[in-house]
């Protein structure tokens, strides 16, 4: 029997004592709200901005029970948070708002909000709202359990948690019926990562980008259809997971495949409006060497076609020769930016940053160092990767070199460069959840795009001084190599790989993909490294292909069959990380407001995407901090980025990062 | 004037506001949460309101003064400033925001203008009203006017 801890803690009393974290930017409302609350004898803390909140939270997920949040904010979309503490701490949310439009309600349901209430708010309704605190625990409690049992494969299988969990049929389903009480299920469904099955506490799964490897691998090899949570446990042979923690992130994952789809659409249009003129760079550097660029360049920036280049491990590369690196070519081109004229989240834009600044020279260079993966920056900012690229980009500036030293030189690259700075933070911070780095979110929020793949260290804070290695490896790098094709990158990548590409224990760097409507893209995820990449690949990969699977493809193929033997993963690692990655990315970090661009993309995306996510996302696994050894990968990333050429504009979601 | 005078007349200007319809449902919620832990607590967000508010209206009126109007934001302030009026139950001035929404989706900036300065109109005679009813409420003393006097 499971401990229900949740009514112990922190309250016997429960529901007296509940803590209540409220944001709100309205003084006044605010003070109401906070009134309000104490007279329902809860605990309060209040805060006028969702930085504050999110720093709150962050410092100890346990000190609150329960997150009331405006909607309409200045500093931070009220949607994003929402899906950030979803993600990150998987704690109740219930959005607020003066406006009570059935779409906005739609969205606030679909980010995973318990509840929706509309201003002014009554004391009967504040009364109620621990019930979405009970619901939850309750949830995790039984999905404990559940693990246990056997349980129904299919998506209905989740019966047992009598919430949405179980895939996204049934969270769907909930949604249409009952807006606002769906939202607990969608809650319910982070509570499911749980592993710690014995204190049967709300501890959830940590995603880390090793786990989600595994499990797109897993996916994608099912058929992201066919998926059915038992079968990815399976599949994944992870211990300590259960079947209801894996339902609740397919669930995730299959909404954020969907949102990167259409984001990747978005993001595709806009890269083609503003790639025209980096294409030509794109297309040759990337493919060269950049073969792993799995840069995901969650950006997705990567402009359409000219992105695409640059995902792959070309763009990096090609972003350093022609466009003096790039990165500046990036950032138009879509590398970084697509363009993306919508959210792309800041990060993104640091993304792209990054990515140009590795490419330099190199382009070879693993553009997918750079790729801040899922550009879902804006959700899913994972706080690692925030974080973690805020490094980057302080050091940088932009030019973070990221180790897409892999694409930079084949050997030259030390390891570096091979890495690919998957710098991709996340622009949300979400992205890199989990990591312990400590990636400032805000500082990152701009950043964050850019996922950094830390070498070696699946903690991010390792990724910084790789890419500041790198970026010193760069030069040298650069200039010897751009090395096109050949993947020698690949071969550098096998040396060292890095660090970059280190796997973001969380993984939402998926999200990278999803953040920021931009282009998660995958930007150069050149298969070659099977970190992250994966999701940076797929994201990138979908624009990039074109690109970089050419050159990818010889790297990739080899490098991803390496790192994983996952026969499929080839091609597919591109397009499957790319697509992975805007899939996972497109999940978490679907902000809301790009949502809308993720929709299109993500369906576009979530097409090509999903098989081949698996692929990449399987070779990342093999690699614990994605060292880029395996050289294939990049090929494979290649190739895969290749394939998901088309993916790529949906991928610009964000993509993955895995760092 | 005599404390039970004072409070009858408080009473009556109280239920006037919401008679003429410039205080509603909400109002009397704020009343309610106002006790012995937060016995000035109607006031104190009404102040807080009109000192916040005084920025946003400033925003709009100098948003109102572009041309041309760039309607999106003039929606998002109207936006925070309905959500503070809503929640201290000004309910004319809540009117006069909605009025105002509705021009700025349909693209009239006349019509928000219009709306504005009758918004504007409302805003200030509810914050004479509500002055005047909270200086009697304070002569008559802590206790407010929901007890009786003694």
């Amino acid at each position: 029997m499971t401990i229900d801890r949740s009514f112990d803690e922190p309250n016997d009393q429960f529901p007296v004592g509940m803590r209540v974290l409220a944001v709100d930017d309205d003084p006044i409302c605010l003070k109401l709200l906070e009134t309000l609350l104490r007279k329902c004898q809860y605990h309060v803390t209040t805060t006028s901005q969702a930085i504050m909140a999110l720093k709150l939270l962050r410092e100890n997920k346990n000190n609150f029970d329960l997150v009331i949040s405006d909607v309409h904010m200045p500093d931070m979309d009220g949607f994003k948070l929402l899906e950030l503490v979803g993600l990150e701490m998987d704690l109740p949310v219930i959005m607020l708002s003066a406006y009570g439009d059935t779409k906005l309600v739609m969205k606030g349901i679909s980010h995973g909000a318990c509840d929706y209430l509309l201003k002014p708010v009554r004391i009967e309704q504040l009364k109620n709202i621990w019930q979405h605190v009970v619901r939850r625990k309750k949830t995790d409690s039984k999905d404990q359990n559940n693990s246990d049992k056997p349980c129904h494969e299919t998506e209905g299988g989740q019966a047992v948690t009598g919430t949405g969990d179980s895939d996204q049929n049934g969270k769907l389903n909930r949604k249409k019926k009952d807006q606002k009480d769906d939202e607990n299920e969608d809650r319910g469904d982070g509570g499911h990562k749980n592993e710690d099955q014995s204190t049967q506490k709300r501890t959830r799964v940590v995603w880390t980008v090793d786990l989600h490897r595994k499990f797109v691998a897993a996916v994608n090899q099912l058929g992201i259809d066919k998926a059915v949570p038992k079968r990815v446990l399976d599949m994944m042979n992870v211990e300590k997971l259960t079947r209801e923690n894996v339902a609740s992130h397919l669930q995730k994952y299959r909404l954020y495949l969907k949102r990167i789809s259409v984001v990747a659409n978005h993001q595709a249009n806009i890269i083609k409006a503003s790639a025209g003129a980096d294409s030509p760079y794109l297309r040759m550097g990337y493919l060269n060497g950049l073969g792993n660029v799995p840069c995901m360049v969650g950006s997705a920036q990567f402009q359409n076609a000219d992105v695409r280049s640059l995902s792959s491990s070309g763009m990096l590369g090609r972003l350093n020769t022609p466009v003096g690196l790039g990165m500046r070519g990036l950032s138009s081109s879509g590398m970084v930016q697509l363009g993306h004229a919508d959210n792309l989240s800041e990060p993104i834009n640091n993304q792209n940053k990054f990515h140009q600044v590795i490419l330099p020279g190199n382009q070879n260079g693993n553009i997918l160092q750079g790729m801040p993966m899922p550009f879902e920056f804006d959700q899913l900012q994972h706080k690692n990767v925030v974080d973690h690229i805020g490094d980057l980009s302080s050091a940088n500036n932009g030019s973070m070199v990221f180790p897409i030293s892999s694409g930079l030189s084949d050997g030259s690259m030390n390891g570096n460069s091979s890495r690919n700075s998957f710098l991709g933070t996340p622009h949300n911070p979400v992205m890199l959840q989990g990591q312990p780095q400590g990636i400032k979110r805000d500082e990152l929020r701009g950043n964050q795009s850019f996922v950094t793949v830390a070498s070696s260290n699946r903690e991010y804070s390792s990724l910084l001084p790789n890419f500041r290695r790198c970026i010193d490896g760069w030069p040298t790098v650069q200039s010897s190599e751009i090395q096109s094709n050949s993947f020698k990158s690949s071969d550098c990548f096998k040396q060292d790989t890095p660090n970059y590409l280190i796997e973001r224990k969380s993984s939402i760097a998926m999200d990278t993909g999803n953040k920021s409507n931009d282009n998660s893209s995958i930007a150069a995820v050149p298969a070659g490294f099977p970190v992250l990449r994966t999701d940076l690949q797929s994201q990138a990969a979908p624009r990039q292909r074109s690109n970089a699977e050419k050159n990818m493809n010889h790297t990739e193929k080899q490098g991803w069959d390496e790192n994983k033997a996952n026969p499929s993963h080839g091609p597919n690692l591109m397009c499957s990380s790319m697509s992975s990655n805007n899939m996972i990315g497109q999940q978490n970090l679907v902000d809301s407001s790009t949502m809308q661009h993720n929709e299109v993309e993500q369906s576009a995306l979530g097409t090509t995407a999903n098989p081949k996510q698996g692929n990449l996302i399987n070779q990342r696994k093999p690699q614990d901090g994605y060292s880029f050894d395996d050289v294939g990968s990049l090929e494979d990333l290649v190739t895969a980025m290749m394939k998901q050429e088309e993916d790529m504009s949906n991928i610009r979601e964000g993509d993955w990062v895995y760092i | 004037m005599e404390r039970s005078q004072m409070y009858r007349q408080l009473a009556n200007m109280r239920k006037a506001l919401f008679d003429q319809g410039f205080l509603d449902e909400q109002f009397v919620q704020l009343e309610e949460l106002q006790d012995d832990a937060n016995p000035n607590f109607v006031e104190e967000i009404v102040t807080l309101f009109y000192r916040d508010s005084t920025r946003l209206i400033h925003n709009i009126e100098q948003a109102l003064e572009k041309n041309p109007l760039d309607f999106t934001k003039l929606d998002s302030y109207m936006h925070q400033f309905k959500g503070s009026t809503t929640s201290i139950g000004a309910k004319k001035v809540t009117n006069e925001c909605t009025q105002f929404r509705e021009y700025c989706k349909a693209g009239n900036g006349e019509g928000c203008k219009r709306t504005f300065e009758q918004l504007k109109k409302e805003y200030a005679l509810l914050k004479k009203k509500l002055e005047a009813y909270f200086q009697l409420a304070r002569q008559i003393g802590p206790v407010e006017s929901a007890c009786r006097p003694k």
